[in-house]
């Protein structure tokens, strides 16, 4: 029988986790309750005059047809972002994890995105697709396409898509490729010998063995297209044109401290602070006993 | 006892000494960034040098919206800086911050300072006048829309700068038909098409003297003028004789690089365009709608104006006073209105340009005084001032948008635009109440 050890209760244990718990209050728990009072508040910028009007943010936002189409349209950028850089970083990997000669090279080129700034990428991007200076609107002219993201927000949509999704590619490669490589050789020989070809092993033995991966990364990439595309949003688009790729969080900021409505924008936050809590909660109630590192 | 008191006067000697000998620092946060923050330093550092009581320390902080919400924060903070510049859609949410802001003209009384408002032009500074006629910012970088034309691409296509708005469709036409890719395009739609528009045409923007007379203001944009002019200009994008090219100054190279024979925008891109176009350019005045006017009343300003924030010490205001007096002085705005193409604040200083030879070696650079200067100002042509007015920008900018795009006509969009503009005038109507 093992002997367990007893800590006389003392302060030790408390201090140990003081630290912990100073950070939590005053980097999170303290700003989320001044935004959730804030959110009660109709106040002018300098915070000369303030009112307390209890939920009226909340209902004028719910009212507001814009607010309600960036909530559609949010899920529909995670959505894209999700599935375009999941997918894309899935084949990468598949091929990345058949290369035998100088596998390292391509790796590391694969993950290097994942290092520039969201808003160095988005910058990137601008460059590129700028309708009168960049090269890939030139191009499509020749095919017949009028490429101006200022004007067509389905095109302006498009293009945020594609560069968030650019940017998430090489943390997804990473993790299936992770995944990939923890599948035993074993498996997919015995299927080689039974006759499947490459592209029936993956679709019968490695894609349903990396669905773990699969939904974590679901998730993530659902939090990074909900909460981390702000920087690239704003270097490309600025939310334009006609709101058309103003998500969520976005327009957080824009209410903020461009519009300086601090109290709506405050209410804002409170509910996208309600996704995250929802979200956080997916994560570890579905995935965590799912996945194995 | 003694001792004590004896402590306390040493103290207290030491501190005055300290002060005495330390100059007394001003600061001032300003969203001059590139070659125009370096012309804001030369400003600050060539009045150091004039005197040695006072140090003004000019610190960029962004872009407009970013110094003014730095400026907000830190007021709420108690951290605010003594000046700090603020762009003209900003001015009713200063002017409702009573009891944070230190009006200009309160200030230079109280330090002393002279100080004769009608030195100034009447366009500018009407901008930033309560309605009593107390100015409450002082002007710094203003300046105007106007049009600017490609002068080889029209002597090609055989028409002159335009002067109505018929001739400027004409002239869209024959570009257009002479090879060019575009005729027009603007920037700064809101500020160019519907404000400066209505006042250039004497058309109010909205009710209580486009907001100057109180914050119970409604938009009235919507009105036939704005909207038939608006549809006219739709109809041109078909084919190409107006292009669409971005909000604020992104259309730019669309004109710089040749492609649009024309571009209405701010004059103080005049500076842009001299490094960039690679042809003779000029500029014009507004053109006139003739089924509204027979005759251009006059545009209003943009840019920004120098804002003192309340709340620091007598002998800081006074330094600041100095700094204004010194900022306004004619030297200095003369060399600020040829450096940058912003309109000059003071007649002193339009004057000394003139007698400098600016216009004569530069011509049409005095199109934007010329502009503002035109008329007396009237209750529709003073300036705008609406609360919430940088998101107000943005939804008109966004059903302007959904114009050019075909989504909506010319009604629908401005009907869309004050509906929800009159919204958020009510609800900043409600935060300052």
């Amino acid at each position: 029988m093992l002997k367990r050890v007893h800590f006389s209760k003392t302060w030790l244990p408390f201090l140990l986790v003081a630290p912990q718990i100073i950070i939590t209050l005053i980097f999170f728990i303290w700003p989320a309750s001044q935004a959730v009072y804030q959110s009660f508040l109709i106040e002018d910028a300098f915070g000369l005059s303030t009112e307390f009007v209890w939920f009226e943010n909340f209902e004028y936002l719910l009212a507001d047809e814009i607010y309600l189409q960036s909530f559609g349209r949010t899920l529909f950028f995670s959505a894209a972002v999700a599935f375009l850089s999941m997918s894309l970083a899935l084949i990468l990997a598949a091929f990345a994890d058949r290369v035998v000669r100088g596998a390292t090279t391509y790796r590391t080129l694969l993950i290097w995105p994942y290092a520039v700034a969201p808003v160095l990428a988005g910058a990137l991007w601008v460059f590129m697709f700028n309708p009168t200076l960049g090269i890939f609107p030139y191009f499509l002219e020749f095919v017949g396409v009028d490429w101006n993201h200022y004007l067509n927000g389905s095109q302006a949509m498009g293009l945020v898509i594609m560069a968030a999704a650019w940017k998430q590619i090489a943390y997804n490669f990473l993790f299936y490729l992770a995944a990939m490589q923890s599948i035993p050789k074993s498996i997919i020989e015995a299927g080689a010998i039974d006759g499947a070809r490459p592209m029936r092993r993956f679709w019968t033995l490695v894609f349903p063995l990396v669905s773990p991966t699969t939904f974590f990364l679901l998730v993530i990439n659902a939090v990074y297209a909900f909460f981390d595309t702000f920087g690239i949003i704003h270097a490309v688009t600025q939310g334009g044109p006609a709101n058309s790729t103003t998500i969520l969080v976005y327009k957080v900021f824009n209410d903020g401290f461009v519009g300086l409505d601090l109290g709506g924008s405050a209410a804002q936050s409170v509910i996208l602070m309600l996704l995250v809590i929802v979200m956080t909660f997916i994560q570890f109630r579905y995935v965590e006993n799912k996945v194995q590192y | 006892m003694a001792f004590k008191s004896i402590l306390t006067t040493t103290t207290a000697l030491a501190l005055t000494a300290g002060t005495a000998m330390a100059q007394t620092e001003v600061q001032w946060w300003h969203a001059m960034g590139g070659t125009n923050g370096e012309r804001v330093d030369k400003i600050a550092a060539d009045f150091n040098a004039t005197q040695s009581d006072y140090k003004v320390v000019p610190v960029y902080k962004g872009n407009y919206t970013e110094t003014m919400t730095a400026a907000i924060a830190a007021f709420r903070a108690g951290e605010h800086p003594h000046l700090v510049q603020v762009f003209e859609v900003g001015t009713a949410t200063m002017m409702a911050a009573k009891g944070a802001v230190y009006p200009v003209e309160q200030l230079m009384a109280d330090a002393g300072e002279p100080f004769d408002k009608s030195d100034y032009l009447p366009a500018v500074i009407s901008y930033y006048q309560t309605p009593e006629g107390e100015l409450l910012s002082m002007p710094f970088n203003s300046s105007t829309p106007v049009l600017w034309y490609n002068a080889d691409a029209l002597e090609a296509a055989g028409v002159q700068p335009p002067k109505t708005w018929d001739e400027v469709k004409s002239a869209a036409k024959a570009l257009v038909d002479n090879g060019m890719a575009c005729g027009l395009s603007f920037g700064w739609q809101s500020w160019v098409m519907i404000e400066n528009f209505g006042a250039w045409h004497n058309l109010e923007t909205g009710t209580k003297e486009n907001g100057f007379a109180g914050f119970d203001t409604e938009f009235t944009f919507n009105n036939e003028h704005v909207v038939a002019r608006l549809a006219d200009i739709a109809s041109m994008s078909a084919d190409k004789h107006f292009v669409y090219g971005g909000r604020r100054g992104d259309s730019l190279p669309l004109f710089t690089n040749g492609e649009c024979g024309m571009w209405m925008n701010s004059s103080a891109y005049y500076g842009s365009i001299k490094g960039q176009a690679e042809f003779k350019f000029g500029q014009t005045m507004l053109p006139l709608d003739t089924n509204v006017a027979d005759a251009p009343q006059n545009s209003i300003i943009g840019g920004a104006t120098l804002w003192a924030l309340a709340g620091h010490e007598a002998e800081e205001y006074k330094g600041l006073a100095k700094f204004m007096t010194y900022l306004s002085s004619a030297e200095v705005q003369a060399w600020w209105h040829q450096e940058t193409g912003y309109v000059p604040i003071t007649t002193a200083a339009a004057e000394l340009s003139e007698s400098q030879g600016f216009y004569e070696a530069n011509p049409g650079t005095d199109t934007a005084i010329k502009q503002l200067s035109l008329n007396a100002p009237t209750p529709n042509s003073r300036g705008i001032r609406f609360g919430n007015f940088v998101q107000v920008r943005d939804v008109i900018n966004e059903e302007m948008e959904a114009l050019w795009a075909g989504d909506k006509t010319a009604q629908e969009a401005m009907d869309a635009a004050v509906k929800r503009g009159n919204e958020l005038l009510r609800r900043f109507e409600r935060s300052v109440k």
